[in-house]
C-alpha cells in the first residue's frame, strides 16, 4: 500500500515551466510571462489546456497558435520538463 | 549585422556597417509604417512592435545565413524596430550589399520576404479614433 502510494505520488509530481506568451495570447491571459504547474507527463497541449480554462477567450486561437520549447519550435505532442521555457506564439506580423 | 532596435532605424549606418571597397551595388528596402489597414477600414495613427527577442535574433541570423548561401558573396544587415513605431517612419530595414545588382536586388527580396514569413515579431495597429488590433502577415 505505501509503495503504491509512492508510485501514485510520483505520477502525480508537478512540473512548472515558465510561460511566455506573445501579443494578442498575451493579452488573452492578461500575462507575458508567468511560471505554471502543470502534471507529471503533461505535454505543451496539456499546458494549452489547463490556460484555456483560465481564460476561454484562447479557444479559437488553438488552431493558429505554434508553440516553442526552450527557444526552439515544438510540438503540441511535446513533454514538458521541469524548469522549460514555452512560448505561445501567434501568426507573426514583422515588416 | 542584424538586431531588433526600440529606437528609429538610420539605414545610413547599416549601409557604413557592411558595405566594403568590393561591393559596387547596394540595395535598401524600408518597410514604414502605412495609413491605410489591409484589415480595417479605420486610418492608423502608428503601429507597435513586439518580438520573441531570443527566436527572433536566431530567424534572422538563418536567414542571414541562407541569403548568403543562395545568392554568394554579400553584407547583409536586417534590423527591426520593437515598440511604438510613428507613421512614415521604418519599421524595418534590409540593407544587401554585393559586387554587383543582380544578386544585391535578388537578395534583398529574398531576406525581406523571408523575415515577414519567419520572424517572431508581432504588430498591433493603433487607429486613429483609439482602437487597437494585431495584425498578422498574410505570408504566414
Amino acid at each position: 500500500m505505501a509503495a503504491h502510494t509512492g508510485a501514485g505520488a510520483a505520477a502525480a509530481a508537478t512540473v512548472t515551466v515558465r510561460v511566455l506568451a506573445f501579443a494578442r495570447l498575451r493579452e488573452l491571459l492578461g500575462f507575458g510571462e508567468r511560471a505554471v504547474g502543470v502534471p507529471g507527463g503533461a505535454t505543451v497541449e496539456t499546458l494549452w489546456s489547463v490556460l484555456a480554462e483560465q481564460a476561454p477567450a484562447l479557444a479559437g486561437l488553438r488552431a493558429s497558435t505554434r508553440f516553442a520549447r526552450n527557444g526552439a519550435l515544438a510540438d503540441a505532442t511535446t513533454v514538458l520538463h521541469e524548469g522549460d521555457e514555452i512560448a505561445l506564439l501567434p501568426p507573426v506580423g514583422g515588416g | 549585422m542584424i538586431g531588433l532596435s526600440a529606437e528609429p532605424l538610420d539605414v545610413e549606418t547599416l549601409v557604413q556597417a557592411v558595405k566594403t571597397k568590393a561591393h559596387g551595388a547596394v540595395v535598401t528596402f524600408l518597410g514604414t509604417t502605412r495609413e491605410t489597414s489591409p484589415d480595417d477600414p479605420r486610418p492608423v495613427a502608428a503601429l507597435e512592435y513586439e518580438a520573441y527577442e531570443t527566436m527572433a535574433l536566431e530567424e534572422l541570423r538563418a536567414i542571414e545565413r541562407e541569403t548568403r548561401e543562395r545568392f554568394g558573396p554579400l553584407g547583409i544587415a536586417m534590423m527591426h524596430r520593437t515598440g511604438r513605431v510613428a507613421l512614415g517612419e521604418p519599421s524595418v530595414v534590409v540593407v544587401v550589399v554585393a559586387p554587383h545588382r543582380g544578386a544585391a536586388f535578388d537578395a534583398c527580396r529574398y531576406a525581406i520576404d523571408a523575415l515577414k514569413a519567419r520572424v517572431a515579431v508581432w504588430k498591433r495597429e493603433i487607429y486613429q479614433d483609439g482602437g487597437a488590433a494585431w495584425i498578422a502577415n498574410t505570408t504566414s
